[in-house]
């Protein structure tokens, strides 16, 4: 498990609007890799070209290449289903199926890749909630639908459901920013135990976040409204945020931005 | 330091604004702005006592004005009227009916015979019921299923260029006069649904209500079950679309992101989401087929007077709109007519009955009562992304 992704040249358009310019970078297996940038800088519209899930959006299309594992995730004849079975994702607010218990919110990705096995459903399950720090709360009411959890639970349910089918890469969009502090700090958790086992993409508007949970950060930044987004820098967190190397970084992460 | 003079209103007498400054002079200025904000704030809020003790008297009467009332009393008037029609037409129809129904020789609701007027009046709802009920609930077992399918393919699987035309095509089907329903469906579509009605009976023959009676008559129960059918079509996919569209984005996302196809996605977070929807709109189907009258009048055809009772539907019949209609010219008694009219209370109890049912079934899947936290979380879901 855990692939490294490698892009290159990359442009992302909504229609005729260009939203991100020439994107190329490594991720690193088994590490956690934040993206930073401003409101509107192509972030999120970038992580979500790393499973395709840019599709959903009407008009969006991508130039480039997103190789995971020598795979060329834009190449003809991938299936964006295939796709996101291997790079799984979690998005801003806990989206749990509301009409479904917590159990079944876990065995939803297992169902759908055809496992019916109740023996083998309960373990992942078991060992899904337990990955996602969330067994101990939940074990007891596994039957209850997952909406009745917090916020924080849901968001960790969530988690919970995208590493049960096990993929190779983790993709958060802003996963605490709905959040209290102490679930925040919970996530926070996951997130560094996560990355033993997965490669994890993370969006956040957070910067002590970055610092806290990445080893490596990006900064997205837009020359002016209506620009496309671009990657100003990327590299092992502790420089980025100790001794950038741009000085519009400087200015983002020390809060003179704009 | 901005003191509170952009705040203040323009008639606050010129000293306390000195007073105010004074005060946030007084306080022990902190080295940050954070510090200063809060002296600042402080000030402000010493000095509004100030302004009430010496400021003109504040205006908290009733601010009424005269659009506000004429708009209430328009809505209220108009709320009221709507009530009182109901009430009128329950009222009226109980007014007829009682009196028939009080010198009717047989079981009112259990009797199968109609023959009201003469001296003993004798007639009951029994075969106008059964005939009703079951080609509504046919036309419903048709439809929905097709509704949904409808639905599904303009909000999930049809490119933008042909959603709106076929949604729009759809929509005309409830357009078209329920009288070309009939001479369509009774000239053209009759003899069109002659082989499977006769595939059915072959099959299914054994059962009763399969059993096709000698005669090769046109106008059966089942050819206006399709056509109610094709009649309530247009209301129940409009219903479904609506809310298959309303299906929150997230839950979408969250079920394509864990590589769900379309289907799969489908059947994971719209089907859910909307399924109190489709109940609502099936209701809501059966009750304007249970209604309708000019179509089934001309579709059915009305059996024999000596011919015994026939439960199938590929056989004739009557429904209580149809029976209405059809013999509105005799209304020649008070008698007579108030059996007609008892007749079209019970269409309108069952009516109101069915209607009510699709209200508790939607309120116990919709906000409010048993599963509550589903849809409030999906609304606010929707509301705070919509601020955010």
């Amino acid at each position: 498990m855990a692939k490294r992704i490698e892009v290159s040249g990359l442009n992302v358009y909504y229609g005729d609007f260009k939203a991100v310019e020439d994107v190329s970078m490594t991720i690193e297996p088994r590490s956690v890799t934040a993206f930073i940038g401003p409101s509107g800088c192509g972030k999120s519209t970038y992580l979500r070209t790393l499973n395709r899930m840019h599709e959903v959006i009407p008009g969006a299309r991508v130039e480039g290449k997103v190789v995971l594992d020598d795979q060329d995730l834009y190449a003809p004849g991938i299936d964006p289903v295939a796709v996101r079975r291997v790079v799984g994702m979690v998005f801003q607010r806990p989206n749990p199926f509301p009409t479904m218990s917590i159990f079944d919110n876990v065995a939803s990705g297992l169902k759908l890749n055809g496992v019916k096995d109740k023996k083998k459903l309960t373990e992942v399950v078991e060992q899904s909630l337990k990955g996602a720090n969330l067994w101990n709360e939940v074990k007891d009411r596994l039957d209850k639908p997952g909406a009745g959890l917090s916020g924080g639970q849901q968001q960790r349910l969530c988690i919970a459901r995208a590493i049960a089918v096990e993929p190779e890469v983790i993709l958060m969009d802003e996963p605490c920013s709905a959040l209290d502090p102490i679930s925040t700090l919970a996530i926070e958790d996951l997130i560094e135990k996560l990355k033993d086992k997965f490669t994890v993409v993370i969006v956040t508007h957070n910067m002590q976040q970055a610092a806290r949970v990445s080893d490596q950060t990006a900064f997205f930044n837009l020359a002016a409204t209506g620009k496309p987004g671009r990657l100003i820098e990327m590299g092992p967190t502790k420089q980025i945020f100790s001794n950038p190397g741009e000085k519009a970084t400087e200015d983002y992460i020390t809060g003179r931005f704009g | 330091m901005s003191s509170p003079d952009g705040t203040a209103p323009p008639d606050r007498p010129a000293g306390e604004e000195n007073a105010a400054e004074e005060l946030v002079v007084g306080e022990p200025a902190g080295p940050t702005p954070h510090f200063e904000g809060l002296a600042e704030k402080h000030a402000e809020t010493t000095a509004h006592p100030a302004a009430k003790e010496t400021g003109p008297k504040l205006e908290l009467g009733p601010v009424g004005h005269l659009g506000d009332r004429l708009f209430a009393g328009l809505a209220r008037g108009s709320g009221g009227l709507v009530v009182a029609i109901v009430a009128f037409v329950g009222i009226f129809l109980l007014a007829l009916a009682i009196p028939a129904l009080a010198k009717d020789e047989s079981s009112f609701l259990f009797s199968r015979i109609w023959e009201p007027g003469g001296d003993t009046p004798r007639f009951g709802i029994a075969a106008l019921f059964y005939t009703t009920v079951i080609s509504s609930i046919i036309a419903m077992l048709i439809a929905v299923p097709i509704a949904v399918g409808v639905a599904l393919f303009i909000t999930y699987y049809a490119p933008k260029r042909l959603a709106a035309p076929v949604a729009h095509a759809v929509d005309l089907l409830a357009a078209v006069p329920s009288i070309i329903y009939g001479l369509w469906g009774i000239l053209f579509f009759a003899p069109i649904l002659r082989p499977v009605i006769d595939g059915i009976a072959a099959a299914l023959g054994w059962i009763p209500v399969f059993e096709k009676p000698a005669g090769a008559d046109v106008g059966v129960v089942f050819t206006a079950s399709v056509v109610l059918a094709i009649m309530i079509l247009p209301v129940v996919t409009a219903i479904s679309r609506e809310i298959f569209q309303q299906t929150p984005i997230t839950h979408r996302e969250g079920a394509l992101a864990l590589g769900a196809t379309r289907w799969e996605m489908i059947r994971m977070a719209v089907l859910p989401y909307g399924r109190s929807g489709v109940v609502s709109a099936s209701m809501l189907g059966l009750g304007r087929a249970l209604g309708e009258t000019v179509a089934v009048l001309i579709i059915l055809s009305v059996p024999n007077g000596n011919d015994p009772w026939n439960p199938s539907i590929f056989a004739g019949g009557e429904t209580f709109a149809s029976k209405i209609a059809n013999n509105a010219a005799e209304f020649d008694s008070p008698e007579k007519t108030g059996a007609y009219i008892a007749a079209g209370l019970v269409l309108f109890v069952v009516t109101f009955l069915v209607n009510s049912a699709a209200r508790i079934i939607v309120a116990r899947s919709a906000p409010g009562a048993k599963r509550p936290r589903r849809n409030r979380r999906a609304g606010a879901t929707q509301t705070e992304g919509a601020s955010a």
